[in-house]
């Protein structure tokens, strides 16, 4: 079972609820893994302080031209339409690597077998054990931009027999696309203000598209106003969990410290979250 | 002209709060929000729409179902699994291929190698964009579709029409509202500008974040200037981070206490220093005076 946390606003608590999720269900007997997808920002092993076992590059395919075998026909910069291949003239053909998208098509296409596949690090993935919780996440190397190919590793390292919880990252673009793709259930997390709300909007708008069963969680439910409830109520949308505005969660927070480890009185919520996204799973 | 973008690496510092200050306090500044896929500016600056369009930042694959033979090229050239052999029925076959518009990239491998010409190449809207007027001036402004590509297309579009606009008005001043991360929006939002306000937050993640961006920013040579927002939430991460930032040869122009004036502000539809001339408005002020002054 694969359970994402995502939320169009950033710094609404996606990282906090996941990672008090993981160790919720962890605690409760249940075999647990976290997956860090936000590659470009991954906040989660501040908190889990997991042992990494296991570092791996992660590799997208690039183009590389063999000019000794070019014979200059300018097929390549024709079906690239992302410029990442340039034809100039005669066999001279310039690749641009943070271009291209892996799509394949000027290796496909050369009648002169004179491009080939080069591997281009675009970040890595660690693996480890956070106590009995699994852990993954991806690291994007700075200046690259190829998000989704990197979360896409990162997923391909769900076990199935396991409760997967994947942290999605912030925004409604491709990266978070490829994060949600195929979860069983969405946890939107928002915060009770304006932003919130207008956010909110947004990532429901993506997950009905992408037909994903979903609910809500209010994170610092007190400040700013109560538009976010009135707006799950008039679209019949679960709020799953309230997590009040408290200062002391902040705090825990800023020092990379768990809610359930350092404030007890907050298991029972996350149980209790755990419970209603395990019965929404079964039923 | 001086083109300032702020960002953040990490998500849910104050970037746009601080932004709608700064363009309260600037009064004449062009503003470009470019967190195209989760704007929230337009929420303060309550801009009215002078001029809309569409935006397309590339084409997307369509099989002509009549046209279909249900060979399976399309899906065999295919890199992103975007094709699927689950299209309606047609005079040959009881079952066509057709594409998944979430999962395809554009790429047009299919439609190039497709035997029976049955796959068109067609343009497609990924968005709107918007010049609108504001009380602080002009604002550009964009919605992304909703889970479309080419983000960091359209911040690039939205730069240059802020530009535009700037130039033409005699503006000396863009600033830009930037999305978290570090990837292909925030790449796209600060190639080739002039200077760079990291706003972050004294918790770890925003530190470890933090470092990420500046990383980032390094690389692309760009004068950076860093502001804690919250800084009394953590006063010993807070001095963690202004160590950093010396070490790496950056400096922090600003620090801004915790104040639920951030979110009464949003509230009432306002910035915050429009919203209270209290301590917080007078943090952000400081944050304001130094910027101009690294100008």
């Amino acid at each position: 079972m694969k359970i994402a946390i995502a939320s169009g606003k950033g710094g609404t608590g996606k990282t906090t609820i996941a990672t008090n999720l993981a160790c919720t269900g962890a605690s409760l007997g249940h075999k647990v893994q976290y997956l860090d997808c936000d590659v470009e920002e991954p906040n989660g092993h501040i908190f889990l302080k997991p042992d990494i076992e296991q570092i791996q590059a992660v590799t997208v395919d690039v183009p590389q031209v063999n000019s000794s075998k070019c014979t200059g026909c300018g097929k390549c910069g024709e079906i690239c339409q992302y410029s990442a291949i340039v034809h100039l003239k005669d066999n001279n053909v310039l690749t641009f690597e943070q271009l291209c998208h892996s799509c394949g098509g000027c290796l496909r296409i050369c009648p002169a077998d004179a491009i080939t596949a080069r591997p281009l690090k675009i970040g890595d993935i660690e693996l480890g054990k956070a106590g009995s919780i699994g852990f993954v996440h991806g690291r994007l190397r700075i200046g690259y931009v190829r998000t989704p190919s990197l979360i896409k590793e990162v997923k391909s390292h769900i076990k199935q027999d396991s409760l997967a919880i994947v942290d999605v990252p912030p925004g409604t673009s491709c990266p978070v696309v490829e994060a949600v793709k195929g979860a069983d259930f969405v946890l939107l997390v928002t915060e009770p203000t304006p932003f919130g709300l207008n956010d909110l909007e947004l990532a429901v708008g993506l997950v009905q598209e992408m037909k994903l069963p979903f609910a809500v969680a209010i994170n610092r439910h007190g400040i700013g106003n109560d538009e976010v409830e009135k707006y799950c109520r008039t679209e019949n949308i679960e709020i799953a969990l309230k997590l009040p505005d408290d200062r002391r969660i902040a705090e825990a927070y800023s020092v990379g410290k768990m809610i359930v480890d350092v404030l007890p009185e907050y298991k029972e919520e996350f149980a209790g979250l755990y419970e209603s996204i395990s019965k929404r799973l079964k039923g | 002209m001086k083109e300032i973008v702020v960002i953040s690496g990490k998500g849910g510092t104050g970037k746009t709060s601080i932004v709608a200050s700064f363009a309260a306090l600037a009064r004449t500044a062009v503003m470009a929000d470019c967190d195209v896929d989760a704007a929230d500016l337009h929420l303060v600056l309550e801009p009215k729409v002078r001029h809309s369009a569409d935006f397309s930042g590339g084409k997307q694959a369509f099989i002509v179902t009549e046209k279909c033979i249900g060979c399976g090229k399309c899906r065999d050239v295919c890199n992103f699994d975007a094709i699927l052999f689950t299209g309606p029925a047609n005079d040959v076959i009881d079952k066509t291929y057709t594409v998944d518009p979430i999962a395809c990239e554009g790429c047009g491998v299919c439609v190039h190698f497709c035997p029976n010409d049955a796959i068109e190449f067609r343009d497609v809207v990924n968005g709107q964009w918007f010049i609108s007027d504001t009380r602080f001036g002009t604002m550009v402004h964009a919605r992304l579709g909703i889970a479309e590509e080419n983000s960091g297309k359209l911040v690039s579009l939205l730069r240059k029409k802020a530009k535009e606009i700037a130039v033409d008005r005699n503006n000396d001043l863009i600033i830009v509202d930037g999305s978290p991360g570090i990837g292909c929006p925030v790449i796209a939002s600060i190639t080739g500008a002039d200077l760079v306000l990291i706003v972050t937050e004294p918790t770890l993640s925003g530190k470890h974040d933090l470092d990420r961006i500046a990383d980032l920013a390094a690389g692309f040579n760009i004068p950076t200037l860093v502001a804690i927002n919250k800084c009394d939430l953590n006063p010993d991460v807070a001095q963690q981070i202004e160590t950093d930032v010396h070490k790496r040869n950056m400096k922090v122009v600003g620090k801004i206490r915790y104040d639920d004036a951030f979110t009464k502000a949003q509230i009432m539809k306002c910035s915050v220093v429009e919203y209270t001339g209290g301590a917080v408005s007078e943090d952000i002020k400081a944050l304001w005076r130094n910027i101009t002054y690294a100008c």
